[in-house]
């Protein structure tokens, strides 16, 4: 315990000291890992505490994304916390009824079905062209953060500075959140959920009812992290919304360890940190990072953070890899 | 004594075939009643129908005076019953503490706080540390449910059940999967952690003889969907035909 007390505030320091020592180039790379790290945060509630893989979750990411383009240069709201508060408005209307029909199904039904309304809102996003702008998306203007629109700052300087703190306090407070989330009682019925939906019931959990609440609690962090991965870019485009997106979602949490509660986090820094270096290296780099996928999966099935906990402590959690 | 669960002319079909019919049974306050009969002669069956799970086809089901045909499990803890399976149950990635945790943040209606850790709640941890010290688990609250031994998970499995802080519990055979040396000590445990429970009625469903005579007070011996018998265990040992029928051969035979 000790080390984790040691490990949480070094890795704040280093957050927060990044911007002032790294070169732009990879300051710029920590955004998305940022935005990711809220997405994985809300999709590992339902996937490693609830035990429910979603294939579809990049659907609340692009939802995300386009309200804040739509909110920024449709409607002309500048506000980021504005955007925020439609796009969380929205991923609750949307997850309501997706959630109700998904959660009534687990494992590869509840993953088919998920994907499935992913790919139905892809396409909603791809062929509605007046509404959505089809393949060229819609433009995310710039937002002014707290009612600051830093008009001083060009873009890099807005985004290595302003920006970036502003998405650190973020992954932070919704970081927070998600612990007391998951050690509450509420999250120990998830855990109890994931573990055996029937013995569950009789201990008197509402499982359905809990599935979908932890549904729409990943999809509201999913759609935050979708506001913030569209700014960088400048853009929502239906490939967020991709369901490759969301397998590159469920890439970063086996990555980091879905059994651990910074696996996610750490998985989207790794990902994006390799994707860049393996990009530069090769063009082959999804070849590469497939390979690397396999090996995680047959030789630390607990992720990076599981490795790095059982070198700590040799009663490492048990991880259910369908094998025995 | 007041009566707790009563089936008025309960009967279950599954298409044709009719798994229960007509069982009219009382059961009240301070009684251990043992089910009985051979396979397929609806023990199961009636104890779904006895739990809310299944909704009867023909009469009604009373819990303390309220109809629970069908009305599912989780209202069922909520209103004092509980259940623990043959096969046992547990949820293996959770330690013993959680486990039971999650009985008693139900029972004590928490399960709608976000915000607490389960951990720092003072009446959820005295009330897990008390059913734990029933089991004899005090030692194992951080183990993980997957490294307990076999008989260990039963105990687990059942005190999650006591830990709903039920009125009734219904154990399907409590023993299946203990030694037989151990099967005792299992029913010495589970007699007690119900009288410390302040559990008022206990219903088994359980095929060994020898410990259906020796715990319970009564015994509903069924057969073929009907009520053979609903006798105290002395008159229905007394009655060699009954047993002969409820256990397939005749009592001599029993221990040869």
């Amino acid at each position: 315990m000790t080390r984790r007390q040691f490990a949480i505030p070094c890795t704040l320091l280093l957050l927060v000291v990044a911007p002032y020592v790294l070169p732009p180039f990879y300051v710029t790379l920590m955004l998305p890992a940022l935005a990711y790290g809220i997405i994985l945060l809300g999709f590992n509630l339902l996937f490693g505490y609830t035990g429910l893989l979603s294939f579809g979750h990049a659907l609340f990411v692009g939802l995300g994304a386009y309200t804040v383009a739509v909110m920024s240069s449709r409607l002309g709201f500048k506000s980021l916390e504005l955007s925020m508060l439609a796009a969380i408005v929205a991923s609750i209307v949307v997850s309501i009824p997706v959630g109700l029909l998904c959660v009534r199904y687990v494992k590869i039904f509840f993953g088919m079905l998920t994907l499935a309304f992913g790919m139905l809102f892809h396409s909603f996003l791809f062929k509605f062209y007046n509404l959505t702008g089809g393949d060229s998306g819609i433009q995310v203007a710039r937002p002014s953060l707290l009612g600051m629109g830093f008009p001083d700052l060009d873009k890099t300087a807005f985004l290595i500075g302003p920006f970036y703190f502003y998405c650190l306090a973020l992954l932070l407070l919704l970081g927070y959140l998600m612990w007391r989330i998951v050690h509450s009682p509420f999250g120990t019925h998830l855990r109890a959920i994931r573990d055996n939906p029937r013995k569950a019931e009789y201990v008197g959990v509402r499982v359905h009812a809990f599935r979908l609440l932890a549904f729409v609690i990943s999809a509201i962090y999913g759609a935050i992290g979708g506001t913030l991965l569209a700014i960088p870019v400048g853009l929502a485009d239906p490939e967020l919304a991709y369901w490759t997106h969301s397998g590159i979602l469920v890439f970063m949490t086996v990555l980091g360890g879905f059994g651990n509660f910074f696996g996610p986090v750490l998985g989207a820094f790794v990902y994006i940190a390799l994707q860049d270096q393996l990009m530069s290296l090769t063009q082959y780099w999804r070849f590469a990072l497939g390979v690397i996928l396999i090996l995680i999966i047959i030789l630390f099935p607990t992720g990076l953070m599981g490795l790095l906990e059982r070198r700590r402590n040799r009663k490492a959690p048990v991880v259910d890899r369908g094998d025995a | 004594m007041s009566v707790v669960i009563e089936t008025r002319g309960v009967g279950k079909d599954y298409g044709e075939f009719r798994a229960l019919h007509d069982v009219s049974l009382t059961f009240s306050e301070g009684e251990v009643v043992a089910i009985v009969g051979p396979n397929g002669a609806g023990k199961t069956t009636l104890v779904n129908v006895l739990t809310g799970l299944l909704k009867p086809t023909r009469g009604d089901v009373l819990f303390r005076g309220h109809s629970i045909g069908g009305i599912g499990p989780v209202r069922l803890a909520q209103m004092g019953m509980a259940r623990a399976f043959q096969l046992v149950q547990v949820f293996p990635q959770l330690t013993v503490f959680d486990a039971i945790a999650a009985a008693v943040v139900s029972q004590q209606r928490r399960s709608l706080d976000f915000w607490r850790a389960t951990r720092s709640i003072a009446a959820v941890r005295e009330r897990v540390a008390e059913v734990a010290a029933i089991f004899g688990l005090e030692s194992r609250l951080d183990w993980l449910a997957s490294y307990l031994s076999q008989g260990e998970k039963k105990l687990l499995d059942i005190a999650t059940a006591f830990a709903l802080d039920p009125t009734v519990i219904l154990l399907d055979e409590p023993t299946s999967g203990i030694s037989s040396s151990d099967k005792r000590g299992m029913m010495d445990t589970l007699m007690e952690a119900a009288r410390k429970a302040g559990i008022k009625t206990l219903l088994l469903v359980e095929h060994d003889m020898d410990l259906v005579a020796e715990y319970s007070t009564r015994i509903v011996a069924m057969t073929e969907g009907k009520v053979l018998a609903d006798l105290p265990p002395g008159a229905f040992f007394a009655d060699p035909h009954l047993a002969a029928t409820i256990v397939g051969k005749p009592l001599g035979q029993l221990r040869a």
